[in-house]
């Protein structure tokens, strides 16, 4: 029975994918979305299913569909486990998938793609679930490049934009941010595939239980470089720097693809991996500290970004970026359960912000830019009220969901000793509060700016608006469910307690965060509520510059690696490809079809001629005879 | 004192004359005299090898070429005469019909 | 003694001959010294002891085959002379020469195997006809029967070329022809 659950749970989206996919081709058909969205909701009943299952009874289950290497000593079945932490991704994949599935069927409604767009979800949906379910590594790198092909789908799915320059848009066109994510991705996957190869060189097997029981067997340096190599595959997934620019390009995509993949999922296969990966990572302190580090740096540097930007996908884009850098800290400073607590209930919260954020531009008609809203909560009361909670449950204010997966990592750096960790997370956390709520006034308080530009907001349709809530309210709730959540999954995690001085010091601590992130939300009130007012001075200046050019990182790489690429390319076309190589095989034809030609001309019909020929060859055969035997 | 090389050596002149024959020949009639020169010149290397190792095979092989020699003649002038009926000349040149 | 001095004539007349048969625009001459040059080839297989070769060589080659070209020198008009068009003389005597060069290079050098088995030896104290006719007559028996097919599908071969209203048939009723090709054209 639960091997059926399972199966069932994984291969519904994959049916979805495939029924929409025969409608490719066709104009829309409202049941399609339909169809699409029953078949992930029965993979989200499944999904809940099997968490229940896991949670009452403690066990995982472990299912091989069937051989699918087996080379010599070479041995990679298609298995699937599903265990405390699987259970965990799985049940957030398909609640967001199905969430996003219905959202979309209202705001694609004018798209004429629509058809090819369910399919294009239902198979990310789908190779998630490989991803999140597979126990082995190889099944993972499956999933990993299954969703990294499917987010260059989503992104570029309005390929027929043309490329425009950088000022206009920074992203360029769709299939130029698709071509860029997909690229960063691949960079990544290197380092992945290498950390593969060493799991594998080391250990013989890619199963989970035997590389893992395997570990300890291993030299320091073996395990650091797995270890390095795996997190270079999670940093190009999970975008963080360098590789971080394809995010917030990826917002060329549509909204419910931002939801989806770029808030609730993709982005998270990076930490699933730290998190899955727990013991080799627990080995290898050094590595992990540098992970913590560079999450630290991550959250803070994207922050930074979002203080300044006026693209509303934007904005919410380096939020994710920022929280993703929160979910390396904790993994990388050993606390694992935390790091996963906070992606399900970041996946909650982040998720219907970019939703709300669909349904504003939606009603703006494709416009992002939060200078030219204002005064939307008239119209539209339902989104104001769901992205006002969103926004809450980031910015940390108790109760609401993120106040305790935040707080819980903050504590989580103290209690290490890593003060300066420490002090930039709270720094940070007081900024996201700042630009969430910059955000949120900018749009939905203040002047009703949007007038000038002629445009009629309305609000999203009812169904959308109801299929949105299961989000608002895991939003609000699900934070209370720590304890619970804590008791389920360090069954299989490691478990992290707070040492003693921490537990004395954790009121004083939380309230210190407290004070940060209500005086951030404080401080967007005094200067936004009223309305936008613009200062000249504060946008000419430098670190306003540097900050909404996003350090002019863009710009870096694409002087210094994408221009010399592009130039060595065209060099390789023009002077060797097509000099050299096509040269040469032309030139065999050519040189064939001639002497061909020309051997024709042999053909006389003058019979002294062939008589000539008759005597010359003889005559070469006895002079070759002559001095072969000459040498001999 | 006469050494099978010597035999040799003048049936090996006398097939290089017929080859030059053959190649500079217009005229079908004269080009058949050539190839006569031809066959001759390997009649008297057969005969010579075998007169020095003391082997009637040589001898056989010189007889069959003689007949050959003449069955060819009749048919190779038959055709000759049919030619010359058909195209009133006997030059190469003028029979090179098969031009590819 | 004898026999170097008959080698050395016979050679120089031969090759003298044989050139002149090749080189001589006149078909009369071309003839005359090639006849006589197969007479002089016969004299060579009369110092090698192959007594019945050298008669046959006379009688085919120089009275049969001779005779024959004559005929066909009767035929065609060979009173004017033959011009020819010389296309390449270099050419020619390039070939020529190299392939001289090799083959006397070939066949000066001593490199004889001197352990050569004879298949069919000759045998002392009998004469050369009497041995070529048993070698003859027992070994080489069917090469010799099928010789004699050829030569007498050569020689019908020649008649028909050659004769004239050969494709009319001297038995066959061929007014019936002309009744059966007119019907033809009425349908």
């Amino acid at each position: 029975m639960m091997e059926n659950l399972v199966y069932i749970a994984l291969f519904a989206p994959f049916a979805s994918s495939m029924f929409a996919a025969l409608f490719g081709m066709s104009p829309r058909q409202t049941f399609v979305g339909i169809v699409a969205s029953l078949l992930l909701f029965t993979s989200f009943l499944a999904s809940a299913t099997l968490a229940f299952y896991v949670a009452t009874t403690g066990m995982g289950i472990h299912v091989t569909m069937m051989d699918w290497i087996s080379a010599g000593n070479l041995h990679i079945p298609f298995g699937f486990v599903v265990d405390q932490v699987s259970v965990t991704m799985m049940t957030v994949v398909t609640l967001v998938s199905t969430v996003v599935h219905i959202y979309s069927i209202g705001y694609m409604d004018h798209d004429k793609s629509f058809n090819r767009f369910f399919s294009y979800l239902s198979a990310f949906v789908f190779s998630m679930m490989i991803l999140v379910m597979s126990d082995n590594f190889a099944g993972l790198f499956i999933g990993w490049e299954g969703v990294g092909v499917c987010s260059w789908l989503l992104i570029g799915f309005w390929y027929h934009k043309k490329d425009v320059s950088r000022e206009e848009n920074p992203s360029i066109s769709p299939s130029w941010a698709a071509n860029e994510a997909f690229i960063m991705n691949r960079i990544a996957d290197l380092g992945m595939l290498v950390g593969l190869f060493i799991v594998y060189w080391n250990v013989g097997s890619l199963q989970y239980d035997v590389v893992f029981a395997e570990l300890p067997n291993l030299s320091g340096s073996v395990l650091n470089a797995a270890a390095i190599a795996l997190f270079i595959g999670a940093m190009g997934k999970s975008a963080q720097f360098p590789l971080h620019t394809w995010l917030t390009d990826a917002m060329e995509g549509p909204t419910p693809v931002s939801a989806l993949i770029h808030a609730a999922t993709m982005v998270t296969a990076g930490v699933f991996l730290v998190i899955r990966a727990n013991p080799l990572f627990s080995m290898t302190p050094e590595v992990s500290y540098f992970i913590a580090a560079l999450g630290t740096f991550v959250a803070f540097f994207a922050a930074s970004m979002a203080l300044v930007n006026r693209d509303l996908k934007r904005i919410i884009a380096f939020s994710t970026l920022s929280q993703l850098g929160y979910m390396f800290a904790a993994a990388g400073l050993g606390a694992y359960w935390i790091a996963l607590f906070h992606l399900a209930a970041h996946a909650f919260f982040k998720a219907l912000l970019f939703l709300g954020a669909g349904n504003v531009m939606h009603a703006m008609h494709d416009e992002l830019d939060i200078f030219k809203m204002g005064g939307l909560k008239k119209a539209m009361k339902w989104t104001y009220i769901y992205m006002g909670v969103a926004s809450l449950a980031l910015a940390g204010i108790p109760f609401f969901a993120g106040f305790f997966s935040k707080d819980a990592i903050i504590e989580t750096a103290f209690n290490e000793g890593t003060i300066v960790l420490w002090a930039i997370l709270v720094i940070t956390a007081g900024m996201t509060a700042f630009y969430s709520f910059r955000q949120v006034f900018l749009t939905f308080e203040g002047d009703e700016r949007y007038k000038a530009f002629g445009i009629h907001p309305h609000e999203m349709y009812k169904y959308v608006l109801i299929a949105m809530s299961p989000l608002a309210i895991l939003a609000v709730i699900a934070g209370f469910f720590q304890g619970s959540y804590e008791h389920f999954v360090t069954k299989l995690l490691p478990e992290y307690h707070m040492s003693e001085h921490t537990h004395h010091l954790a009121l004083l601590l939380g309230l210190v965060v407290l004070i940060f992130a209500v005086g951030g939300i404080v401080l967007a009130y005094k200067k936004y509520y009223k309305g936008l007012k613009r200062d000249e001075q504060v946008e000419n200046s430098f670190i306003y510059k540097v900050l909404a050019n996003q350090y002019y990182i863009p710009k870096f790489y694409e002087m210094v690696i994408t221009k010399p690429y592009a130039m060595l390319s065209e060099i390789f076309w023009k002077d060797i490809d097509m000099k050299i190589v096509d040269a040469t095989v032309d030139g065999i034809a050519k040189f064939l079809y001639k002497s061909g030609d020309s051997s024709r001309k042999m053909q006389t019909g003058n019979l002294s001629n062939y008589l000539n020929w008759m005597a010359v060859g003889s005559v070469l055969l006895l002079v070759v005879a002559v001095i072969s035997a000459m040498f001999v | 004192m006469i050494g099978l090389s010597h035999y040799l050596i003048v049936s090996a002149l006398i097939f290089s004359i017929g080859l030059m024959g053959v190649l500079r020949r217009r005229n079908l009639l004269m080009l058949f005299f050539a190839t006569e020169v031809m066959l001759n010149a390997v009649n008297i290397a057969f005969a010579a090898i075998s007169h020095y190792y003391n082997d009637l095979t040589g001898q056989m092989f010189a007889f069959f070429i003689i007949a050959i020699a003449a069955s060819e003649v009749a048919v190779g002038l038959g055709i000759l005469i049919v030619l010359y009926k058909r195209y009133g000349s006997l030059d190469l040149d003028d029979l090179a019909s098969m031009k590819g | 003694m004898y026999e170097t001095i008959a080698f050395y004539l016979f050679s120089a007349l031969t090759i003298g001959l044989f050139f002149v048969t090749i080189m001589s625009k006149n078909v009369l001459y071309a003839m005359t010294s090639l006849a006589a040059g197969m007479v002089l080839i016969s004299g060579f297989f009369f110092i090698l002891g192959a007594d019945f070769l050298g008669v046959v060589q006379l009688i085919v080659y120089v009275g049969a085959i001779m005779a024959l070209y004559s005929f066909a020198m009767m035929f065609f008009d060979a009173t004017k002379g033959i011009k020819e068009k010389n296309t390449n003389p270099a050419l020619i005597f390039l070939l020529g020469g190299l392939s001289a060069l090799a083959l006397v290079l070939m066949f000066a050098a001593p490199i004889y195997n001197e352990s050569i088995q004879a298949l069919y030896p000759m045998h002392e104290g009998v004469g050369n006809a009497q041995d070529v006719g048993i070698v003859l007559f027992t070994k080489y028996l069917i090469p010799f029967e099928v010789a004699a097919v050829m030569l007498l599908v050569a020689m019908i071969a020649g008649i028909i070329l050659a004769g004239k209203k050969m494709d009319q048939s001297l038995t066959k009723d061929t007014s019936v022809d002309d009744e059966i090709l007119t019907q033809k054209d009425a349908k």
